[in-house]
C-alpha cells in the first residue's frame, strides 16, 4: 500500500519566505435572537457563544499560516432585533466571501440567496434544522453543526445497543422543541424502536419549588417504560425531570444522557489540549455552538494550507472531495457529505460529568463510513443543489 | 504449554539478570516496572501528574519522565525509584527526545506550541523554539544535527538545527502527526499521521516526501487505522508501527515500505520498545489497560501483561 511520491506534494517551506500573499478574512455573521424565559437562569448563555470558536480557529489557523506566510484575520459582527440584517450581510460578503452564520435557518438562507452571495463559501455553525440541509439547501451553504437528527440517531443507536426498546417523550411547545421531537421520532423509527406514549409539557409553574410534586403524577400516566426521553432545546423544564419520574427510569435526549456536538467533558483523541486552549482563550468551558464555529473557520484553514489557494471556488471545491479530511479531536478524521455538504463527525452521548459512549456505536455500519449512519443518507436526500 | 515455551525462548534470550521494560500509565500517575524474564509487574513506582513520554539516560543511570500534568520533567533514580529533581520543562511536556550528546532533551510542550531545550546537567532551558499548535512527536537523527518536532493540529514536521536551536524547514504531512524517527543512517525521516492514517517518508537531504506509507487492516474501518508510535528492529529490517484503535500493529518493510504483517494486540495501541536484542516488542494499549509482548521473529503476541491505567509510553532498561 504504497502512494509514491505525487507532484503535488511535499511542501518545503523555509521560515519567514512568504510564498503567495494568500490572506483570508472571516466574518462571524450572528444575528441576536431573544431567547424566551426558561425555569431556571443556573447555566446563562455566555455572550460569545460560537463565536469563541471561531476566534480559537483563528489562532490555530494563524500558529499554521506563520510557516506557510499566510494570514487569516476574523470580523465579529452581531445583528440585533432593530437592526438591519440583510444589510449588514451584504457589507459582511463585500469584504469577504468567508462567513460564518449564527442565525436561524430563515436568517441564514436569506444570506445565501444574495446576489453577493453567489460563490461564496458560507458556513451554518448554528441551526440544527433538517430543512436547510434537505429542500432547502444551498450550495454554497456548508454546515459544520450536526443536524438534529444526527444527534437523535446516535442516541437511538444506543438505546438499541442497550436494548431500551420501548420509549416515552415530553416535548416542550417551542418550535426549536418539536423539531427535536420530529427527530427523535424519525431516529426511533428508523433504528426500529418504540414509541409508547408522548406527552407535551404545558405547566407554566415555577418547578424549583414543585418539581417533587408535580413530574411524578405526569409521568405516572407512561406506565411502564425504559427511557424517557425529553425534547426541550431551549433547557427550559428538562433539568427538573431527572430523579422526579414516577419509575425509576433514566431520563435521556435534551437532558440527562445527552447527544451533543460539544461538552466539557470530552477529553480523548486529544480533545482536552483543545479544551485547554478554549479555556485559557474564553475563561468558561467550550460548548456545542462554539465547536460548530471552530469547526468551520479550522476547514477553511485546513482547505486552504493544502490547496495554498484564497479562490472560493477552489476551496470550496477540495473542500467537498475525498482528499479533504479535518481532525476534530473525536476520535475519527471527519469530512463533508457530498450531496448536502454536512460536516460529517461523531456524537458524544454525554451526561455533565462524562462521556457515555460516542456514536457511531460500534455494530451500526455502512458501507461508505460508519459516519453515515447517523443523519441524512445519500439515497434519502432530497438536496439537489450540491448535484450541480 | 504455550507459557513454557515463552519462558524458555524468553530465558534463551536475556541474561540471568532480568532486563526490565518500563511503562509510564497516563491516568495513574505511576510506571509498571516489567521483569522481562518473567513477563510479570515487580514494581509499580509513583510519579507526577500525567506521565507520557519515558526515556533513559545512555548510561541508563537515571529516567526522565514527562509529567505532563505537573508541568514538569522528573528525574528519577531507576533503582530506587526516588525522584532526584525536576528539570524546567515548560508547560505540558507530553514526549521528548535525548540528544546524542546525552545532555541535551528535547521536549514538546504539548499546551504550548513550543519545543524546549534542556541541558540536563545544568537544570537549564536553553531554548525554547515555536513551533506549530500540539507539538508532540520528538526525534534527533543519529549524528545529532537535526531535531523534528510535529506539531498535532498544524500537520507539519519543524526540522530544528541544533546548533543554532532554530527551525530551518517545516514540511505538511497529514492530520495529526504523532511520531517521528530517523532511518537508515539518519537518511530517511519518517512521520506518522494518526488520522491521516498515514506515515510520510522524508528525504533528510532534501527535506522532501519520498514515500507514503498506508495501511489497511482487514474488518476494520479505516478511519479506526490510526498509526501513532513505531520502533524499528534490529537493522533497521523491519518497522513496527502501533495502529492505535483498530487494536493492530503493522510490520512494515522499510525497503520497499510495503505492510508485510498486521499483529493484534490490545485496544489503542499506543508506543513500544523492545529487549535487549529486539527479540521480544511490548506494547502499550492504552485503553485495555495492558502490555502485549510479541514474538519479533514469528511476528505473533504471546502474553498480555495488565499494568496500570492508560499506558502510554515504555522505554527498556538492561540490569546488566
Amino acid at each position: 500500500m504504497i502512494k509514491m511520491f505525487r507532484a503535488v506534494a511535499a511542501l518545503i517551506l523555509l521560515p519567514g519566505t512568504a510564498l503567495a500573499e494568500i490572506g483570508i478574512s472571516v466574518t462571524y455573521l450572528q444575528q441576536q435572537v431573544a431567547r424566551p424565559p426558561v425555569l431556571s437562569n443556573l447555566d446563562p448563555i455566555p455572550d460569545d457563544l460560537g463565536s469563541a470558536g471561531a476566534k480559537l480557529a483563528l489562532e490555530d489557523n494563524l500558529t499554521t499560516a506563520k510557516f506557510l506566510g499566510h494570514d487569516y484575520t476574523l470580523t465579529v459582527t452581531t445583528v440585533s432585533d432593530g437592526e438591519d440584517w440583510i444589510t449588514a450581510a451584504r457589507k459582511a460578503l463585500s469584504d469577504s466571501p468567508f462567513l460564518i452564520l449564527d442565525a436561524p435557518a430563515s436568517a441564514q438562507l436569506q444570506v445565501a440567496d444574495l446576489a453577493e452571495a453567489d460563490g461564496a463559501v458560507l458556513f451554518n455553525a448554528s441551526s440544527p434544522e433538517l430543512s436547510i440541509r434537505e429542500q432547502d439547501c444551498r450550495p454554497n451553504l456548508l454546515h459544520t453543526l450536526p443536524s438534529g437528527l444526527m444527534r437523535t440517531d446516535a442516541l437511538a443507536q444506543f438505546l438499541v445497543k442497550r436494548r431500551w426498546q420501548d420509549l416515552v417523550l415530553i416535548s416542550g411547545n417551542h418550535p426549536q422543541d418539536q423539531a427535536f421531537a420530529d427527530a427523535l421520532k424519525r431516529s426511533l423509527q428508523k433504528f426500529r424502536l418504540d414509541l409508547m406514549a408522548e406527552k407535551t409539557w404545558v405547566f407554566d409553574a415555577d418547578l424549583r419549588r414543585n418539581a417533587a410534586q408535580e413530574v411524578p403524577l405526569f409521568t405516572q400516566e407512561f406506565g411502564d417504560y425504559d427511557v424517557l426521553l425529553l425534547a426541550d432545546e431551549l433547557d427550559d423544564f428538562g433539568r427538573y425531570v431527572e430523579f422526579n419520574t414516577w419509575k425509576a427510569r433514566p431520563v435521556a435526549g435534551s437532558d440527562g444522557l445527552k447527544p451533543v456536538t460539544w461538552s466539557r467533558v470530552v477529553e480523548q483523541w486529544g480533545a482536552a489540549q483543545m479544551q485547554n486552549r478554549f479555556f485559557e482563550q474564553s475563561g468558561r468551558t467550550m460548548m456545542s455552538k462554539d465547536y460548530a464555529a471552530w469547526a468551520a473557520y479550522r476547514t477553511l484553514g485546513e482547505a486552504v494550507t493544502r490547496t495554498q489557494s484564497d479562490d472560493p471556488a477552489v476551496l470550496r471545491d477540495y473542500i467537498l472531495s475525498d482528499e479533504f479530511e479535518l481532525a476534530g479531536f473525536k476520535g475519527r478524521a471527519m469530512n463533508f457529505r457530498f450531496w448536502n455538504g454536512q460536516l460529517r463527525q461523531p456524537i458524544p452521548l454525554v451526561t455533565d460529568r462524562a462521556v457515555v459512549a460516542m456514536a457511531p456505536l460500534e455494530g451500526f455500519l455502512h458501507q461508505r463510513t460508519e459516519l453515515d449512519t447517523l443523519g441524512i443518507d445519500e439515497a434519502e436526500s432530497q438536496c439537489q443543489a450540491f448535484k450541480e | 504449554m504455550r507459557l513454557a515455551t515463552l519462558l524458555a525462548s524468553a530465558a534463551l534470550c536475556v541474561p540471568a539478570a532480568a532486563d526490565e521494560m518500563w511503562i509510564s500509565n497516563e491516568k495513574d500517575d505511576t510506571l509498571s516496572v516489567i521483569d522481562i524474564e518473567t513477563l510479570e509487574v515487580i514494581r509499580t513506582i509513583e510519579t507526577g501528574e500525567r506521565p507520557r513520554g519515558i526515556t533513559f539516560s545512555k548510561d541508563f543511570s537515571v529516567l526522565y519522565i514527562c509529567a505532563s500534568d505537573s508541568d514538569s520533567v522528573q528525574v528519577m533514580d531507576p533503582e530506587t525509584g526516588e525522584i532526584l529533581h525536576d528539570l524546567p520543562s515548560g508547560e505540558d511536556p507530553e514526549q521528548f527526545v535525548l540528544h546524542p550528546n546525552d545532555r541535551h532533551l528535547y521536549i514538546a510542550n504539548e499546551d504550548d506550541a513550543i519545543t524546549t531545550v534542556v541541558d540536563t546537567e545544568t537544570r537549564t532551558v536553553i531554548a525554547q523554539i515555536d513551533v506549530g499548535i500540539e507539538p508532540e512527536g520528538m526525534a534527533v537523527s543519529p549524528d545529532g544535527k537535526i531535531a523534528i518536532t510535529t506539531s498535532e493540529t498544524t500537520n507539519m514536521a519543524h526540522w530544528i538545527d541544533t546548533e543554532t536551536q532554530e527551525l530551518f524547514a517545516n514540511t505538511l504531512v497529514d492530520s495529526r502527526p504523532r511520531h517521528a524517527e530517523f532511518l537508515k543512517d539518519g537518511t530517511e525521516l519518517w512521520v506518522s499521521s494518526e488520522i491521516g492514517g498515514t506515515i510520510t517518508v522524508f528525504d533528510v537531504e532534501t527535506q522532501t516526501e519520498k514515500a507514503k506509507i498506508e495501511f489497511e487492516v482487514e474488518g476494520v474501518h479505516p478511519d479506526r487505522v490510526q498509526p501513532v508510535g513505531f520502533e524499528l528492529s534490529n537493522e533497521d529490517k523491519t518497522a513496527f508501527v502501533a495502529l492505535g484503535p483498530s487494536n493492530h500493529v503493522a510490520a512494515v518493510n522499510p525497503d520497499t515500505y510495503e505492510v508485510e504483517d498486521y499483529i493484534l494486540v490490545g485496544r489503542r495501541v499506543w508506543h513500544m520498545d523492545f529487549n535487549a536484542d529486539k527479540t521480544l516488542l511490548f506494547t502499550t494499549n492504552g485503553v485495555s489497560g495492558d502490555v502485549t509482548v510479541i514474538d519479533v521473529a514469528k511476528r505473533e503476541p504471546i502474553k498480555t501483561i495488565k499494568v496500570g491505567r492508560f499506558p502510554w509510553g515504555a522505554a527498556f532498561r538492561p540490569t546488566n
